[in-house]
């Protein structure tokens, strides 16, 4: 039975609940609504959630588990029959296994075997790979006898787990239901046990977050560790030469995402902060309900529209300027990505970013603090450098770390403008590259994730993910302590 | 400001005796001039910032409009019953009606054309025209309007993307052949016309760059967007009314407080390598499907949508809750009554925003695999649209940036534009709920 009908069999069994436990409720109360402890829906959601719940529960934990049940049952014939493979090899068969039981499944759905028929089938007697390509399913090579029978058994307990599974979630629906039926009476404390429920639900919900996080470090730390058990520590956080195969050294990555960042932060932070200021003490009304919500447009394009600004319209420009036979004469730029295009434009992506945080943290500096220092005599800009700016200043320096962890996170802009070469120099119109860029190509295209060369990606996102995690923390603590000394 | 009380040495007992309001000394005139120069910094910024957006917003129209029109060859074509017997006993069937066609281009003309000219200019419709007659034999002998989009060179160069010097050596395209297709303009041959292809095409090979378009990727995103919206508002909204209306204040839920704010700051391409090695590896669901990348998605939405969630249940002033408190309503039922219909028009704003962002982030559905995919056709239904490789907008258009062919290009600029002006309307949308239905207590 498919999950679609099971699904279908348990939502009728719910809502016969629901209407089945109003009634017993309202009949218990011999009709009168005030004799009840809650309202009569609240009798009905009980039996419903109760049908529900724990079947849906039960159903999502069974198809999580079974897959990997199978694959252990599958596996162990093929260790038995080959017991010198290796995980590649073995992963190899096991995908040949899986489509291979597809293909026979496929075909007895189709009618043109019999179940027995594919029970019975042997590899040395049938031409098993020619009978499935007649009915249009391709299999990378010939079936050994040894892959036959792991099909056999995956599609054996695979039907077998299937029926199982649905008498198991019907059961369990019609058990809940059963249970809430008998429980409803005039005195039960329906409403209690679905506000409950219900809170529980959302508990649930609000753990998902936790659960990504998890997920998260779960997946780069297995990943990790397993990589450095290939590729020596050592290596890779203090080699300086990357290659993307046998060469990978941490260093030049760093240094091109430092690099990119720090020029981005160039371009923003003054423009950001000047407008900031410009925003929040000088702007008559109009200026500001215009430019604020200007800039913040800067914010809402997608990366992939500044990544596409960079190669084709930054970069060709800066070409133009510092390239060969450019407008100032010099020979610095050989190609139009480079440190200096995905960093100007990174720039720009940050500008709205720098200015609204800036914005919100200079308005929070108290009013009377700036009618002090009228009072003695001082001038806007006076007080703006002398009062304000040394007052917000914890709250900007948070919100540069925020924007440079974006900067260092930040994905497309260097993908499209930053190149593709890991080397550490300091001549800004190079093409260098970043951790982020790295992690796009060894993960893209057809990478065999037990080698190095695809697992070293899993690493740079976990240097990555420490790096901007730990400046987040730090910003918002930062912010957080200024933000409670004027409240 | 404290100069007189500082240094009062430097201006002297003398110099104080002259100071008078009706004159401005020079002392005041230093800090006006350094007023000033603040103030013009201030506006410099504000320039240097809006310049930029102007730039930007310059740079798509320019680069990407012309994607939105296509330049065709509108042809006049009457094949007769004895020439389409003749093209039919030929031994290259579609060769002979590119024959055909050249020659009623001569006629039109008025003079002989290069039929390999020709082909460069409009590539090779035989086959095109071989299939229109033999479906629609009824049609033989009478005066059919073709309209055949032009090779992508030749709609480069009507487009100024490819100049005349710059096919000096080309032997793609010629001088000569640019002749040809002036001539053909000025005879109002070649027209543009608005390419609708773009619109509802699909991704093409290198062969064929013009007919490349965003339809299908669009559809991806569409399904993608789905996904992210079934699963991330109920979960999102639930979320929220337990952090901001139940949860009690211990350690548990400041983790989760902790977390949110966190997740939301982590970079997305993190977001990405969870869905490869979770979704992909551990779960085994198939790479480039639209399922996956919405899961993904929906993860790295659900921060904002918290956080916004929140923020609209916050603004619900606490009467509401005291006053259906007060008139017998349990916890629950004042919130689910009261605060969230009230707060409905602030979540649904905070989650077309969120949507918004989701829509056009690219960088974690290059690492499941929606790059380099070649959409070649619509899904057939909803359960294909989730499960079976396709591409989504950006994704799509990182493809055309990174393929060498120029035209594809300005078709990575139109689609620029094409997403520009979803995320433009969704943003209008949330802007119009917001003033409508946002109350102020």
């Amino acid at each position: 039975m498919s999950p679609f009908w099971i699904l279908i069999v348990i939502g009728v069994v719910a809502v016969l609940g629901y209407v089945g436990a109003r009634r017993r409720a309202m009949s218990s109360a011999s009709g009168n609504i005030r004799n009840l402890h809650s309202l009569p829906n609240f009798y009905g959601m009980n039996a419903l959630l109760a049908g529900l719940v724990p079947a849906l529960l039960l159903l999502a934990v069974w198809s999580a588990v079974q897959p990997i049940v199978i694959k252990q049952s599958v596996q162990s014939i093929i260790l038995d029959a080959n017991p010198d493979f290796g995980s590649g090899q073995l992963s190899l068969v096991m995908t040949q296994v899986q489509r291979l039981a597809e293909g026979l499944s496929n075909a007895i759905g189709a009618g043109d075997l019999t179940r027995e028929q594919v029970f019975d089938m042997r590899a040395d007697l049938t031409d098993v790979r020619g009978r499935l390509a007649d009915l249009g399913v391709a299999l990378s090579g010939d079936v050994t006898q040894t892959e036959l029978q792991a099909a056999q058994r995956y599609m054996g307990i695979s039907a077998w787990g299937d029926t199982l599974r649905a008498f198991a979630v019907i059961a369990a629906s019609l058990l809940g239901t059963a249970i809430a039926f008998v429980k409803t009476d005039k005195d039960y404390r329906a409403r209690n046990a679905v506000e409950f429920m219900t809170r529980m639900m959302l508990l649930t919900a609000a753990c998902i977050a936790i659960l990504t996080t998890v997920g998260i470090v779960l997946s780069l730390v297995f990943n990790t560790v397993e990589f450095l058990r290939l590729y020596p520590a050592w290596d890779f956080f203090f080699g300086t030469r990357w290659n993307g195969t046998s060469q990978l050294g941490l260093l030049p990555l760093l240094w091109g995402t430092l690099y990119i960042s720090i020029i981005a932060l160039i371009v923003a932070v003054p423009i950001g902060l000047f407008a900031a200021i410009y925003l929040s003490e000088y702007a008559s009304k109009p200026v500001r309900a215009f430019a604020k919500p200007a800039l913040e447009v800067l914010a809402g394009i997608p990366t992939i529209v500044y990544g596409l600004f960079a190669l084709l319209t930054v970069g060709p420009f800066l070409l133009d300027v510092f390239g060969d036979g450019g407008a100032l004469g010099v020979d610095w730029m050989s190609g139009a990505t480079a440190v200096m295009t995905a960093g100007l434009v990174m720039g720009i992506m940050l500008v709205p970013f720098v200015s609204s945080l800036s914005d919100d943290i200079i308005n929070a500096v108290p009013q009377a603090m700036r009618d002090g220092s009228y009072g003695l005599g001082a001038t806007q800009s006076e007080t703006i450098r002398q009062v304000i700016l040394p007052a917000a200043l914890p709250g900007i320096v948070g919100a540069i770390l925020l924007a440079a962890s974006r900067a260092i996170g930040e994905t497309m802009i260097v993908v499209l403008g930053a190149g593709a070469a890991a080397r550490l120099s300091m001549n800004p119109f190079e093409a260098m590259t970043t951790v982020t860029t790295r992690i796009v190509s060894q993960l893209t295209g057809d990478a065999d994730f037990t080698s190095p060369e695809a697992l070293v990606a899993f690493a740079l996102g976990m240097t990555l993910f420490v790096i901007t995690l730990g400046l987040n923390v730090f910003a918002l603590y930062i912010v957080r302590k200024y933000r409670e000394q004027y409240e | 400001m404290t100069d007189a009380t500082n240094n009062p040495g430097a201006s002297g007992p003398t110099a104080r005796k002259h100071t008078s309001l009706l004159t401005i000394d020079v002392n005041t005139r230093k800090r006006n001039r350094a007023e000033a120069r603040f103030r013009s910094y201030g506006i410099a910024a504000i320039a240097i910032g809006l310049s930029f957006l102007v730039m930007l917003v310059w740079s798509i129209l320019s680069s990407g409009l012309p994607a939105f029109t296509r330049t065709v060859v509108e042809i006049e074509l009457t094949v007769t019953q004895e020439e389409y017997a003749a093209a039919e006993d030929q031994l290259f069937k579609t060769r002979a009606y590119q024959d055909l066609l050249v020659g009623s281009l001569a006629a039109e003309l008025g003079e002989d054309v290069d039929p390999e000219s020709v082909e460069r200019i409009i590539g090779s419709p035989g086959a095109m025209l071989r299939n229109y007659y033999t479906a629609n034999e009824d049609q033989l002998g009478e005066a059919v309007t073709f309209k055949l989009p032009t090779s992508s060179r030749t709609d480069g160069y009507f487009k100024g993307r490819i100049t005349r010097e710059g096919q000096e050596r080309s032997t793609f395209l010629t001088p000569e052949d640019l002749d040809l297709a002036d001539e053909m303009k000025e005879n109002g041959i070649i027209t543009s016309e608005f390419n609708w292809q773009f619109l509802t095409g699909t991704e093409a090979s290198d062969d064929n760059p013009v007919a490349a378009g965003i339809g299908a990727s669009v559809v991806g995103s569409f399904y993608m967007m789905a996904v992210v919206l079934i699963l991330s508002l109920p979960i999102g909204v639930a979320a929220s009314i337990y952090l901001e209306e139940f949860a009690p204040k211990n350690r548990f839920t400041d983790i989760i407080e902790v977390n949110i704010s966190n997740l939301a700051a982590v970079p997305s391409i993190v977001f990405g390598i969870l869905g490869l090695a979770f979704f992909i590896q551990f779960a085994g669901l198939p790479r480039s499907a639209p399922l996956v990348g919405g899961l993904v998605l929906t993860l790295m939405t659900l921060p904002t949508i918290i956080i916004s969630t929140r923020a609209a249940l916050r603004a619900v002033p606490p009467s509401i809750r005291a006053a259906a408190l007060g008139v017998g309503a349990s916890k629950m039922q004042s919130v689910f009554h009261h605060v969230l219909p009230l707060a409905m028009p602030g979540i649904l704003t905070g989650t077309i925003i969120g949507l918004a962002q989701a829509l056009g982030e690219t960088a974690p559905l290059l690492l499941i695999g929606m790059v380099g995919f070649v959409a070649l056709k619509y899904p057939d239904g909803v359960a294909e649209g989730l499960l079976d490789s396709n591409s989504a907008m950006p994704a799509q258009i990182y493809t055309w940036a990174s393929r060498a062919d120029q035209i594809f290009y300005e078709k990575a600029w139109g689609g620029i534009i094409v997403l520009l002006v979803f995320l433009l309307t969704m943003n209008i949308v949330a802007i119009v709920l917001r003033r409508r239905f946002e109350r102020r207590w």
